[in-house]
């Protein structure tokens, strides 16, 4: 197979691309890099975060806001409507905090948690 | 020669005697281009305007045209929209090509085939909107494939061998096409405009709803591109990459131009540099853009005198034709090359002549190298100067002694000079 022809596969079917593209060396790259959306594609985030957003689940009145507004896409919608945090890939920048209309997410300096 | 030209003129209803900014549209529109970006600026206006033209009167079905609200801008949805796989056109000159430098640098490191149309200005302050190509070779180092033209013809011609080196799957770069401000953008001459069946079966396909080969945007498969790379990572190699497709776009470049003879019977050399009464010469000019037009005229009339001269007629800028100017440089025992553009502070003050003087530098027995530069920001280079141009290499040969009034080395010919 010819290398754009390789490259035509890659781009173009789900199925047939890889998670990960080895290459080996300098000849055998594609003429640009391009990566496909996965988990923690660009690693464990959750490494960065200095302070933690925590849901206060009872006040919660499930609006959404802080779904739709992490940059991240970590808050995820449970079955029953509530939201989790995924604290890998939380990268603590406070937005979900912020926007949330009843004030119900805590964002507490992850030093202050002992590690909880 | 000129008759069959006449002759083959006459017998096309769609050949028109146009400004050299209309045959660059022409091209647009013959090359089925599909998406136009553009914002005015002199001298490059009234390609844009010709387009807006055609695009309004249904000439050019299908075809986008996105108004913006600066160069910055026209680049940046160049790249939007040649990633969802579309031919593209644009053109800008002097101030409006600084101002998209760095989409400039996007478009090649995303590896689009834009090809993009510049009427050379020379660069402000002070203000100049004539002809000098420091314009398009400041943009040196950006990536893309870069050629002059230096007759209107030329200009319809380019940019038709363009979409097919760019969008060849093995190069996918973007590409200049230069010509001068005014002298070649305002004055009108007769083009032929080729017919669309066969411009059609020259260029390769429009790109499919696929869209290129290594780069897709299409909602139903989300991909990421212009990722950051670490420096451990892959950018080292990437920008290799770009280098070496740049020099095997050469041999492409050369094809084209081969195809390009064969179907509509215009020569234009070799695609990278093409060769003016050189089979005798021992003294040589190599020259770019309109003035080589010109340049053609004075050489034979010099050789009217009973010199033997020639010259060489730059074609592309990037790739540079390194052998093709060794093998000149071995024929030749003086070898003229003249600048209309400069490079403050480089080895010759001239961007070309420092090239040449680069390529040069591992050949032994070589030719004796003149820099030169004439016609900066649009100053009138006159039949005769080009003529005295020959006969200053001519002199230097016969004496072998480099010409007075030199500045570091290079002779800036048709200064000012109030008596
Ligand atoms: S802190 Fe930022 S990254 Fe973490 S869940 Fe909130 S919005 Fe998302
Ligand atoms: S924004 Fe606040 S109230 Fe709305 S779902 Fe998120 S935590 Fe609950």
């Amino acid at each position: 197979m010819s290398n754009t022809e390789k490259w035509k596969d890659i781009n173009k079917s789900r199925e047939k691309r890889p998670l990960v593209q080895v290459y080996k060396n300098w000849k055998e790259l594609p003429p640009i890099p391009i990566s496909f959306p996965i988990e923690g594609s660009i690693g464990s985030t959750g490494d960065w975060r200095i302070f933690r957003p925590i849901i206060n689940q009872e006040g919660c009145n499930r609006c959404g806001i802080c779904w739709m507004y992490c940059p991240e896409g970590t808050i995820k919608k449970k079955e029953d409507g509530s939201f989790d945090i995924d604290l890998q890939y939380c990268k603590g920048c406070g937005i979900c905090a912020k926007e949330c209309p009843t004030k119900n997410i805590e964002f507490k300096r992850e030093d202050d948690l002992n590690g909880e | 020669m000129v008759s069959d030209i006449k002759k083959e003129f006459l017998q096309n209803k769609e050949n028109k005697i146009i400004k050299g900014n209309e045959a660059a549209a022409y091209a647009a529109k013959s090359s089925r281009v599909q998406v136009i970006s553009a914002y005015p600026i002199t001298p490059q206006t009234t390609v844009v305007e010709k387009l807006s033209e055609f695009v309004d009167q249904g000439l050019m079905p299908g075809t986008q045209y996105i108004k913006v609200e600066s160069e910055h801008s026209v680049m940046a949805s160049m790249v939007g929209a040649s990633m969802t796989g579309t031919r593209t056109f644009t053109a800008t000159s002097g101030q409006g090509l600084f101002y998209m430098n760095e989409m400039l640098h996007w478009v090649a490191g995303t590896r689009l085939p834009i090809v993009m149309a510049i009427a050379s200005r020379g660069p402000a302050p002070p203000w100049n909107i004539w002809a000098d190509f420091t314009d398009v070779l400041s943009q040196r180092d950006t990536g893309w494939i870069t050629s002059f033209c230096a007759t209107h013809q030329e200009i319809y011609d380019e940019i038709l061998m363009s979409y097919k080196v760019c969008e060849d799957h093995d190069i996918l770069l973007p590409k200049f096409v230069a010509y001068g401000g005014f002298i070649l953008s305002h004055t009108s001459k007769p083009i032929i405009i080729e017919e669309q069946a066969l411009v059609d079966e020259y260029l390769p396909p429009l790109p499919d709803e696929k869209g290129w080969p290594h780069i897709f945007i299409d909602p139903e498969r989300p991909m990421m591109f212009g990722n950051l790379i670490m420096p451990s990572g892959f950018y080292y190699e990437f920008r290799m990459k770009i280098h070496e497709t740049m020099m095997r776009a050469k041999e492409k470049i050369m094809i084209a131009a081969k195809q390009f003879e064969r179907m509509f019977g215009r020569n234009y050399g070799n695609g990278l540099i093409q060769n003016y009464k050189m089979d005798d010469a021992d003294v040589a000019m190599l020259i770019y853009g309109d003035l080589a037009f010109q340049m053609e005229e004075a050489v034979d009339q010099v050789r009217e005198e009973g010199y033997k001269i020639g010259m060489v007629k730059l074609r592309h800028f990037r790739p540079f034709p390194v052998e093709e100017i060794i093998e000149i440089a071995k024929k030749v025992q003086v070898l003229g090359v003249m600048d209309r553009g400069t490079a403050f502070g480089s080895p010759t003050g001239g961007p070309i002549s420092s090239e040449v003087k680069t390529a040069l530098h591992n050949t032994e027995k070589t030719a004796k190298i003149l820099p030169m530069i004439s016609g900066l920001g649009g100053r009138e280079v006159t039949i005769d100067q080009q003529k005295d141009q020959l006969k200053i290499l001519i002199k230097m040969n016969e004496t072998g002694e480099l010409p007075k009034d030199l500045l570091y080395g290079t002779l800036w010919h048709g200064k000012l000079e109030v008596k």
